[in-house]
């Protein structure tokens, strides 16, 4: 008799014949595949964490703990080799300030034209320019710092080597601006219209409405995309690699050669050390380094939003 | 000019004397504010159009079908991009092969089937935080264990191990999107499909996915626009910068050794020559139009199919 | 699943006239802990229509939903008690809710046609419940019985949503008889609508029972004493949680609600006397 079915016979039973068992048999088997794809990337996390764990271990096999954070030199590929990663973390940090610095209250203030000052029409061109500038890719933002943009700042600061942090953070700046304009202005135009109109009706300018209500209103939103930008400056390789230079250096001046984290891991990628060198496993100790501060920048993401986004019905 | 609009008074004097609201120093900086918003949204589009000046007055004259059709060489003037452009087409291809349908897959799974518990929410989490991890982490990844530990199936550091480490680099973007355009669709419609008798999977496939793939291919051609300019997984996995020959269009060709537009051109700009950095930037004008020809297409798909704000 | 036999089942296709085509037992309804629906007996008759009115949040749309398992489809939703469809338990183990779905239709209080063609709308539900029959005659029919045949018949292969707002809740309802169902669940179908279309749909319904047992929810109460043959008054009392609690006030031939109610509540909420 036909499965599908203990309710009452239809009428017109004989007309409908749904291969219920069929449907039923399809829908369970693309569920299931499809929450497979789904676990892929939490399998991802875990690749990403036991590799660096793995590698990161073999690597203090060999080099102590103590050595790792106190020595005040980066020279792993000499005979004599140092291994002092405070050098390559103050790159990073110096590079990513330099960066910060000029994508956070550019983008920002972009993100507030955009929302609250551009018309419709003049968005409708703005934000497309936006994406373009976004989807550039690191290597050609590289190219831009080498070879226009350090010349130009050279013809002004003295001592400004051919390598610098200077022109790389500030061309970094420049390739995260889209993202704080763009993730910041949907947390700006996400805040409610009358929330505006309550502050107008207080007597209040549009900046004033602007500063002091709807800024405050998107707080959440703007700090979770300077964290996510900071991110992307700590973990932005090709930028720096390009036009900072490979000089393992511990130093504050942003216009000497300097080696950041990625820069590093890049050299080691492109020389022929063999894979089972010492200096291939610096790479994934390097590489944990990495991930941990990105971790660490995206938990405090993680709970200031939970901590203090706002809801609105 | 007073930065006040209002020049004269309009309205009858206040009772109270109490609030001196100091309107014209308030409009002033209501005016300053405002142009330092301008300047902010103009340094970017002043920034690409220096960039774009800057790339083809180095690299236009260098473009010729020599320059297109010709393998590296360490000669300037007769090096050419043809093995890194062949390259990126595939990576391009088994990238998208790969991370369309997990991607499109995970998120259909997250935002219709998933229930709402604990493991739901942990891989929720997890993409969440995959998306900030720097791409260069991800060719540690790949490195390990798509070049090292399978290196019987991929061939080490092959056109299939650069696919593999970019689809999972670009994964969690495809899912996002997937998950907002199945969000925008009015859950009406998924209740008129249970009200004729569909089951979840068939109110997915014909209700709700036809209107949710435009959004889904315009979030798939971005994420895969990134892809196609990464550079720095590709040369942790280790992929080779001098590449003369191309994969043979086979399934070997999975396995073979490549190189691609991004990392071509680090190669060239890496070099003290001049030579080379116009090569570079010739290179960064072919990579360029391939990016923006496929932005641009997922802009129009998204203008021509998305309703309300822009 | 296994051969079930089937000797305790209504098997002829004639409706018993004196049997109730649903029913509920105790049917209470939870979202997560939160009771929202406390113990509703109810009969439903065939080829009748039944109206369900009450105070706005007072869960007659949840009850509706119960007749078709669209409940089920909330995540945290708990249906307990029972729901009969001519005889059967729908919410037993064995009955598949897809299967009770097309037995038992429903439109909504927005009209939502699927954005499709008007001739895939209503092919679409025939097509993936296994529909043996002419398709075309099956379209023709059932925007027939729609009474939006001669308004659509040139222009089948237009969107739905081309139509107007009366038009497409039509389309919905004909989308709805196209898998003919035994019974048409309508949530607040005329809700949408402006009065002239409502007038059309109210006289459909009054078409439509002939074949279908109808159920209304209606926040209108002129429309209830206007179309519907009984009258279930629903209401709801605010919990100690903060929410609120629905219940059965009082289910009557709808005359008799109208004129004559048993209980003070009912008078006041039909006279308009209700907070």
């Amino acid at each position: 008799m036909n499965s599908h079915s203990s309710l009452a016979r239809s009428q017109n039973a004989e007309l409908w014949q749904p291969k219920r068992n069929l449907s039923k048999w399809s829908e369970q088997a693309v569920k299931y595949i499809f929450a497979t794809f789904a676990l892929i990337s939490v399998a991802t996390t875990l690749g990403i964490v036991f590799t660096l764990i793995f590698e990161t271990f073999e690597f203090f096999q060999e080099v102590s703990i103590f050595r790792f954070l106190t020595e005040t030199q980066w020279t792993p590929l000499f005979t004599n080799a140092k291994f002092g990663i405070w050098v390559l973390v103050s790159a990073t940090l110096m590079t990513s300030f330099i960066a910060v610095f000029v994508a956070l209250p550019v983008g920002l203030l972009a993100a507030i034209c955009l929302s609250e000052y551009a018309s419709p029409g003049l968005r409708r061109w703005l934000k497309p320019i936006l994406e373009i500038l976004a989807g550039v890719p690191s290597v050609v933002y590289g190219y831009f710092a080498l070879l226009f943009v350090t010349p130009i700042l050279q013809s002004f600061i003295p001592g400004l080597k051919t390598f610098n942090a200077l022109s790389a953070g500030l061309v970094m700046g420049i390739s995260i601006l889209p993202l704080v304009a763009s993730l910041s202005e949907d947390a700006i135009y996400a805040v409610p219209q009358s929330l505006r109109q309550g502050s107008y009706a207080l007597g209040t300018t549009k900046r004033e409405t602007i500063t002091g209500v709807v800024l405050p209103a998107a707080l959440s939103g703007i700090v979770a995309s300077f964290v996510l930008s900071v991110s992307r400056a700590v973990g932005e390789t090709m930028i720096v690699t390009v036009a900072a230079g490979a000089n393992p250096t511990l130093t504050l001046d942003p216009r000497v050669p300097v080696q950041t984290m990625t820069a590093f891991i890049v050299q080691v990628s492109l020389g022929d050390a063999p894979a089972t060198s010492l200096a291939f496993k610096t790479i994934f100790a390097v590489g944990m380094m990495l991930f941990l501060m990105t971790f660490i920048l995206n938990v405090f993401s993680f709970w200031f939003v939970r901590r203090f986004q706002e809801k609105y019905e | 000019m007073s930065s006040n609009p209002y020049s004269a008074p309009q309205l009858p004097d206040a009772h109270s004397s109490d609030f001196q609201p100091a309107l014209n120093k308030r409009y002033k900086l209501d005016r300053f504010f405002e142009f330092l918003t301008w300047i902010a949204t103009f340094v970017g589009l002043l920034v690409l159009m220096m960039l774009l000046y800057d790339v083809i007055s180095d690299g236009a004259s260098r473009l010729s079908w020599q320059f297109i059709s010709s393998f590296p060489s360490r000669r300037p003037a007769a090096a050419g991009l043809l093995s890194a452009l062949v390259g990126s087409i595939w990576l391009l291809c088994v990238t998208a092969i790969l991370s369309f349908p997990i991607g499109v897959g995970a998120g259909i799974f997250l935002e219709e089937f998933a229930p709402d518990n604990f493991f739901t929410q942990i891989i929720e989490i997890n993409i969440g935080n995959l998306a900030a991890v720097p791409s260069i982490i991800y060719g540690l990844l790949g490195l390990q264990v798509f070049s090292r530990i399978m290196r019987p199936i991929t061939g080490g550091p092959s056109v299939l191990t650069g696919g593999m480490t970019l689809a999972l680099l670009i994964l969690p973007i495809i899912i996002v999107a997937t998950r907002e355009s199945l969000r925008a669709v009015p859950n009406s419609l998924r209740q008129g499909g249970f009200a004729v008798g569909a089951t979840r999977w068939q109110v997915i496939r014909n209700l709700i996915l036809p209107q949710a793939i435009p959004g889904i291919l315009t979030g798939t051609i971005l994420a895969l626009s990134r892809a196609v300019g990464e550079t720095a997984p590709l040369i942790t996995i280790g992929a080779l910068t001098f590449i003369a020959f191309l994969p043979p269009l086979s399934l070997e060709g999975l396995q073979t050794d490549f190189t691609a537009l991004p990392i071509q051109i680090y190669n060239w700009v890496s070099r003290p020559q001049p030579e080379f950095h116009t090569n570079a930037a010739a290179g960064i004008i072919v990579l360029m139009v391939v990016l923006l020809t496929m932005n641009t297409t997922a802009v129009l798909l998204r203008n021509k199919f998305q309703k309300g704000r822009i | 699943m296994t051969n079930i036999a089937n000797p305790t089942m209504i098997s002829d296709s004639q409706p018993h006239l004196q049997e109730p085509a649903l029913k509920m037992e105790g049917v209470s309804i939870f979202y997560g802990s939160t009771p929202a629906i406390r113990e509703v007996y109810l009969d439903i008759p065939a080829h009748q229509i039944t109206a369900f009115i009450g105070p706005s949040g007072c869960g007659k749309s949840t009850v509706l939903r119960c007749f078709n398992r669209t409940n089920d489809l909330i995540p945290g939703a708990k249906v307990t008690g029972n729901v009969f469809f001519r005889g059967v338990n729908l919410y037993s183990k064995k009955v598949d809710p897809v299967e009770v779905r097309r037995r038992i239709g429903m439109v909504f209080q927005k009209p939502n046609p699927f954005p499709k063609s008007i001739y895939e709308n209503i092919a679409f539900g025939a097509r993936i419940n296994g529909y043996q029959g002419d398709m075309d005659q099956l379209v023709e029919n059932s925007l027939r019985r729609a009474a939006i045949w001669d308004e659509v018949k040139d222009k089948l292969k237009d969107s739905g949503l081309s139509l107007s707002g009366g038009q497409q809740q039509r389309l919905c309802i004909a989308r709805a008889i196209a898998i003919q169902p035994e019974v048409i669940l309508m949530d607040e179908p005329c809700s949408a609508l402006d009065p002239i279309s409502t007038l059309r749909i109210e006289e459909l319904m009054q078409e439509l029972k002939e074949q279908y047992t109808i159920v209304i929810v209606t926040h209108n109460m002129q429309q209830a004493s206007r179309v519907s043959d009984k009258t279930a008054f629903f209401n709801a009392e605010a919990t100690e949680q903060g929410g609120k609690l629905g219940f059965l006030v009082e289910y009557d031939d709808t005359v008799n609600i109208f004129t004559n109610p048993k209980q003070d509540f009912t008078r006041d909420y039909v006279s308009g006397r209700f907070g």
